[in-house]
């Protein structure tokens, strides 16, 4: 934490910092998973959660609840709380607000694209994609077909524009290429959003590369693994690793010479977090990589908030909400599907 | 070549230095007004130029402006995480009001200051009837508000990035505000440290003049 950071951060930002952490502080804790998993029925699981920070909001609902209703009106609520942090925001807080809807939207464009090409409807599809990742261009993304058609007409008037640079060589789009285009496009807005943080000051700074530099390395190590068995040769692979992370620029030339999963690994060993969490998946039967990395990132986001005057925290709190709402979701389709043996295998924050 | 372009700069601005120099040291251009007049001593003789008075009310203005300046900039440090954080946690208003009256109090300590200064500035007329006791009475406030100002611009800032922390820290947990309050105590020591001082520096301030205009 610079000086320059402490003596001028409140001027701007010190309301909206204390609000953020004030929705902090209604994240469900240990006790009220606790409680949630010991709903026999959704209806349960609504009356518990109404005594937490989400209150009332299933209250117009018509039973019988479905799990898709409650994860869509929990992501509900985080909108409402990223729409008043955005709307009470000044710059430079708004730009950065506006990178972490980056990611959604580029969730969004391709599932979009997927949904078309599969001959899907357009309204429907719409009604899918995350609504933090709105543009406005959604609608005509269903009839585009080629990547450099996808890049005139639809991306570059929304802030994806400069990111789709690496994957203009891809011509169509179609299924094999979509994951490629996904993956461009997210390594991209990693190194920019990094980039960006950069010149916001050392506060920020320092939080945001541990996060970004966390992301990248994980979407690498999933990129290899996902590539085993797929046409995905190994120099279109290193492409897509960002330069960004522990594992950039070593540990991610071992990583594109990778043949199987205890290559990765091997890869990866070097660096103390990532064995570790090998390790942990090695242990466990139950636990598989992807949990372990979840678990990661919860750690690093709660770190996040002990550092003031940054927007560390801002970054970490979305991330740690959409962590709670996969948690209420994992909770009510074990409690749906009948599954009580693998209720607890959410992943507590705190 | 850059280096040497660089070695020429120097040396013309040494020469241009030296001439001033020695242009100051000429009779007709030495400051005639003071007392001193006769000796060439150079910078030293234009602290002399200005009346004590001046420096004497400088000082008292800087003691009680850069002092509301630190404890403003303290306040709103710290009222603006209050408000924040009372928003979703409402009974750390109240106890939270302690930081914004430590701030609030270096303000204070300023306007006493500046008081005490300004009951020392008395005329007792002008250039030929100062003595040098009037020239150090100047002096000594324009210092002495300067120890306070500054002082209390840091303290200020200090108990308000401090309760700012506090306030934060209190909607977590309402056990650790009494411990940060303790360092805020510690940290509106500052201030009054400053106003020790300055209270020592000036109290041998006194304008008497060489009794001719009265």
């Amino acid at each position: 934490m610079s000086a320059g950071s402490m003596l001028y951060f409140n001027v701007n930002d010190g309301f909206l910092e204390g609000i953020v952490r004030g929705f902090k502080l209604g994240i469900l804790t240990s006790a009220d998973y606790s409680n949630l998993v010991q709903c026999e029925s959704l209806d349960d699981l609504k009356l518990h959660l109404q005594t937490t920070d989400y209150g009332d909001f299933l209250e117009n609902e018509p039973s019988p609840l479905h799990t898709t209703t409650i994860a869509e009106k929990c992501t509900g609520k985080m909108v409402e709380q990223f729409n008043y942090l955005r709307a009470h925001s000044v710059q430079p807080l708004s730009t950065f607000l506006d990178y972490i809807t980056y990611g959604y939207m580029i969730d969004n464009v391709v599932l979009l694209i997927t949904g078309t090409l599969h001959e899907r409807d357009p309204e429907e599809l719409k009604e899918k994609c995350h609504p933090l990742g709105k543009f406005d261009a959604m609608g005509s993304i269903t009839v585009e077909q080629t990547t450099a058609d996808l890049y005139n007409n639809v991306l570059v008037d929304t802030p994806l524009g400069p990111y789709i640079q690496g994957a203009l060589a891809v011509q169509d789009l179609d299924e094999k290429h979509i994951e490629e285009i996904r993956n461009t496009l997210y390594k991209a807005y990693l190194e920019d959003f990094d980039r960006y943080c950069r010149t916001l000051g050392d506060a920020t700074y320092e939080v945001m590369h541990q996060l970004l530099g966390f992301e990248a390395d994980r979407r690498s190590i999933n990129i290899t693994l996902n590539s085993f068995g797929t046409e995905l040769e190994k120099e279109d692979r290193a492409k897509l690793y960002p330069r960004l992370g522990l594992l950039y620029p070593t540990g991610i030339r071992t990583l594109a010479e990778a043949e199987d999963p205890d290559s990765v690994q091997a890869a990866v060993a070097h660096i103390p977090t990532f064995k570790e969490l090998f390790s942990q998946v090695g242990y466990d039967e139950d636990k598989s990589l992807e949990d372990a990395f979840f678990e990661h990132e919860v750690k690093l986001n709660k770190l996040a908030f002990e550092t003031q005057f940054g927007y560390g925290c801002f970054y970490s709190y979305f991330k740690l909400k959409e962590q709670e709402i996969r948690n209420i979701v994992w909770i009510a389709e074990c409690i749906v599907q009948d599954q009580k043996s693998k209720i607890n295998q959410y992943i507590n924050i705190y | 070549g850059d280096v040497y372009k660089r070695q020429y700069q120097r040396r013309v601005r040494g020469d241009v230095i030296f001439f001033l120099i020695r242009l100051m040291q000429h009779p007709t251009l030495a400051p005639t007004s003071a007392p001193w007049a006769n000796d060439t001593t150079l910078a030293g003789d234009w602290f002399y130029e200005l009346t004590p008075y001046s420096w004497g009310a400088i000082g008292a203005s800087f003691a009680i402006a850069i002092s509301v300046a630190g404890a403003a900039w303290g306040i709103f440090i710290t009222g603006s995480s209050i408000l924040g954080a009372a928003v979703k946690v409402p009974r750390i208003r109240t106890k939270n009001l302690i930081s914004v009256i430590f701030c609030e109090a270096v303000a204070i300590y300023g306007i006493i200051m500046a008081i005490i200064f300004q009951s020392k500035l008395k005329d007792v007329g002008h250039f030929g009837d100062f003595v040098p006791k009037d020239y150090y009475s100047g002096f000594a406030l324009f210092w002495a508000g300067i120890t306070v100002g500054l002082s209390n611009l840091a303290c200020g800032v200090c108990v308000g990035i401090t309760g700012s922390g506090a306030a934060l820290s209190d909607a977590a947990n309402p056990a650790l505000f009494v411990k940060i309050l303790v360092i805020e105590i510690f940290g509106s020591a500052l201030g009054l440290f400053g106003v020790i001082i300055s209270i020592v520096q000036a109290s041998n301030a006194d304008f008497v003049g060489n009794g001719r205009s009265k």
